[in-house]
């Protein structure tokens, strides 16, 4: 069999080099990246520090930067608020049933936090963080694994000497040393075993989303008719089937806007009251400059206008912050302003 | 309007058809018909009317009867459709390359749409010569054409602890395979020049995550593939249009989507995807880094739960799929008795290196309860463990790189039910 391994092998080789074009020369194609794109994009910070700017953040400004920035997925206190990401706690958890991994008790070194926080958050925000909020609030987060005290600041100066307390927690790779040799014996075809039983059921969990039946599929039809009477006669209340499946599309603008009694502004405003309304109204929100701008223009939130945004927010507000894709689906628009609507 | 007086597409309705076809057989046999099929002795509308015209659908879609095969999403798994992943349903498919329309999702920050004109991709770190390069100029370098399978490290990680979802599109689901054309990541990084202290190559991709991963110069060098088209047109935007990076036989996760940069450097970056995700954790709490490579893996696609026995006893295709990082699937075998006795099954083609197989059994079901496993071994001797030998070695948390046996429990009324067995 090995000998047999080794003519694959060998004929593979032969063939991928048939195959691919001769290795030439360089061909001269693209053009020098400037130094200031360079330093647009080359934002990576590794372990040893390569990469991080100069600058610093204190605890006590990163608690109120993630309240305004990161609370709303990831709780006040870095606790995690639904199946959101926890970031403290779960210390000495690794080997447990169910093990809790975060910043604190699983992360092994702090650059990948500040580069994470840094390029990709807050999520639907990434990149709005300057250096000094990113020390803040990494800083906190910190703080709330029981790491540093509340007086800490954290700079590029005292960076590497937090220590994390699962940095030696990691092995490279050992399969091939641990697992290979197990997993490479010849195997059996015959009286493998003397007896099965079935120890275990999924059935029994019964966790598996439903196929696509046909009551799924008349609900669906009523909705889409639902929304479409709904645009023949924009006065009327919405139909309830419509604002049921606007909650579900609001799903995608959770993260960012809440609505109801208890809402709070997060990365966005809270949207009570928003359908009908002049633009950039909602009480304590520091709204964009083009925002602004448009509210003195006297720019409303009718059903038209938000229909435009919700499906391409740049092309209404264009320098706007709402970093959202929009929503393609006229039926999706139309059903998420129902929902809306539910709260003026 | 399309008639509908179709059958039900409905599992529930298919299970029932299936009774009572299995019913008739058992009495009377598959040759003798009772009475005259009317779909043949009548004159059907298709038959006599027209159909519709060429540009009715200008890019075509699957016809109406196949709405049911779709990506699917079990929305308990993440906080967020946006930041999730659904499962590419290969309980009905077949042959070996994955549709693009139905390949499963991966994203991060949600799907972005970035125009070929506003694509840039550029090289730097420790390079001679930093570069920026548009689409055009990567349409202008030799390029390659590659089948190439792409596994989540995730996929069937919900099974670690017991069986638990039941169907294969959600156990195996995480995999697709595609033909990719592109060029040689080595071949960009000869036109920068790599300096001798690079060692390593951190890719990122445009979107917010930007998922960022380090792979070691090596692997970059050897077969890494910088892909434009897939199954011969355009990347979707799912999938990372314009350009995405094809990592052979390693996890999902190093694929990165709307490529835009190749850094150059002297060591790992350490970023999110590859210290707090993508690393497995073991029974003692410790937890192995940069596990690369999957491991050699199977499963049965039809019969499972999603795909039951609709005919009752008699001739009986069981089919599924096999792949390996590793290297080209050798063989694989099957059991009908939970793993008591085996037999090699039949590769509708030679295995092709980081690529799928398709395998199939050709039986006489007779119509008694099975336990359907599937066994691959790779062209380097490998073979795909049970879960218990795997838990030996790892304990419950790993969550990535599950390559276990599976196990469908197939009963006589044809429906089938993942289980785990002794």
């Amino acid at each position: 069999m090995s000998k047999f391994r080794d003519l694959v092998i060998g004929t593979a080789l032969a063939t991928t080099l048939a195959a691919a074009p001769a290795l030439a020369e360089k061909l001269g194609l693209g053009r020098a990246a400037l130094p200031e794109e360079i330093a647009a994009w080359d934002m990576d910070v590794a372990p040893d520090g390569t990469g991080l700017p100069v600058g610093s953040g204190s605890v006590e400004d990163g608690e109120m930067l993630f309240s305004e920035n990161c609370a709303v997925c990831h709780g006040e206190f870095a606790e995690g608020v639904d199946n959101w990401p926890k970031l403290a706690g779960g210390d000495g958890t690794l080997d447990d049933a169910d093990p809790l991994k975060t910043v604190g008790s699983y992360w092994p070194y702090l650059s990948t936090v500040w580069d994470y926080v840094h390029r990709s958050m807050p999520f639907g925000g990434a990149q709005t963080l300057a250096p000094d909020e990113v020390y803040a609030i990494t800083a906190y987060i910190l703080y709330s694994n029981y790491l540093v005290e509340d007086d800490f600041v954290l700079s590029n100066e005292n960076f590497l000497d937090v220590a994390m307390p699962n940095a030696d927690g990691f092995i490279v790779d050992d399969r091939d040393q641990v697992e290979l040799p197990l997993f490479s014996q010849e195997p059996c075809m015959s009286d493998c075993k003397d007896s099965v039983e079935i120890t275990m059921r999924a059935a029994v969990l019964d966790v598996t989303p439903d196929e696509l039946t046909e009551d799924v599929a008349r609900e669906q039809e009523a909705i889409k008719a639902a929304a479409a009477a709904q645009q023949a006669a924009p006065i009327k209340l919405p139909d309830p089937k419509l604002v049921a499946a606007g909650e579900k599309v609001f799903a995608e603008c959770k993260a960012c806007h809440q609505v109801g009694e208890s809402a709070k502004h997060r990365v966005g405003p809270v949207l009570n009251g928003v359908v009908g309304r002049q633009v950039g109204q909602a009480e304590g929100f520091n709204y964009s400059p083009a925002i602004r701008k448009a509210a003195e223009q006297g720019m409303i939130w009718d059903h038209a206008t938000l229909d435009a945004y919700l499906a391409s927010p740049r092309s209404v507000i264009e320098k706007g912050r709402m970093s959202f894709q929009g929503l393609r689906s006229e039926d999706d628009r139309e059903a998420v302003i129902a929902y809306l609507r539910t709260f003026n | 309007m399309t008639d509908r007086s179709q059958p039900s597409t409905t599992r529930r309705g298919f299970l029932k058809a299936g009774l009572a076809t299995g019913g008739a057989m058992a009495a009377g046999g598959a040759a003798l018909a009772a009475e005259p099929d009317p779909l043949i002795t009548e004159v059907q509308p298709w038959a006599q009317g027209l159909g519709e015209g060429v540009d009715a659908t200008p890019y075509g879609l699957p016809i109406e009867y196949e709405s049911d095969v779709i990506r699917r999403n079990v929305p308990w798994l993440t906080a967020d459709p946006i930041s999730s992943i659904n499962f590419t349903p290969i309980h009905a498919l077949d042959g070996t390359i994955t549709p693009q329309g139905c390949a499963f999702e991966r994203h991060h920050s949600g799907a972005i749409e970035l125009r070929k004109e506003d694509y840039r991709l550029m090289i730097n770190g420790l390079v001679d010569t930093p570069l920026v390069f548009t689409y055009e100029d990567l349409e202008r370098f030799p390029r390659v054409n590659h089948v190439y399978f792409c596994e989540c490290a995730a996929n069937t990680g919900m099974e670690w602890a017991g069986a638990q979802l039941n169907g294969a599109q959600f156990t195996h689901g995480m995999i697709h395979n595609m033909e990719y054309t592109g060029v040689p990541l080595r071949t960009l990084l000869n036109e920068a020049g790599i300096k001798p202290e690079g060692k390593w190559v951190y890719v990122e991709g445009a979107d917010a995550s930007s998922n960022g991963r380090s792979i070691p110069l090596e692997k970059a060098l050897d077969d890494v593939l910088v892909a434009f088209k897939a199954n011969g047109e355009a990347l979707r935007k799912e999938h990372g249009y314009p350009v995405r990076l094809c990592v052979p036989g390693w996890e999902g996760n190093l694929w990165i989507k709307w490529l835009r940069r190749i850094e150059v450097t002297s060591q790992a970056i350490e970023s999110r995807e590859e210290t707090s995700k993508y690393t497995d954790t073991l029974a003692d709490g410790t937890s192995r880094k940069w596990t690369w490579v999957m491991d050699a893996k199977s499963v049965i696609t039809s019969p499972s739960p999603q795909s039951p026995i609709k005919h009752g006893p008699g001739p009986l295709v069981v089919t599924g799929l096999a792949w390996s990082g590793r290297g080209a699937i050798e063989r694989v075998d099957v059991s009908l008795d939970g793993g008591k006795t085996w037999q090699t099954a039949r590769l509708a083609q030679p295995g092709q290196a980081m690529a799928l197989s398709r395998f199939y059994l050709d039986i006489d079901w007779d119509g008694s309860e099975m336990l359907l496993q599937s066994r691959a071994m790779d062209s380097t001797g490998y073979v795909q463990p049970t879960k218990a030998q795997l838990r030996d070695v790892r304990g419950l948390n790993s969550i990535y790189h599950n390559n276990c046996i599976q196990t469908w429990w197939v009963r006589e009324t044809g429906e089938a039910e993942n289980v785990e067995v002794s």
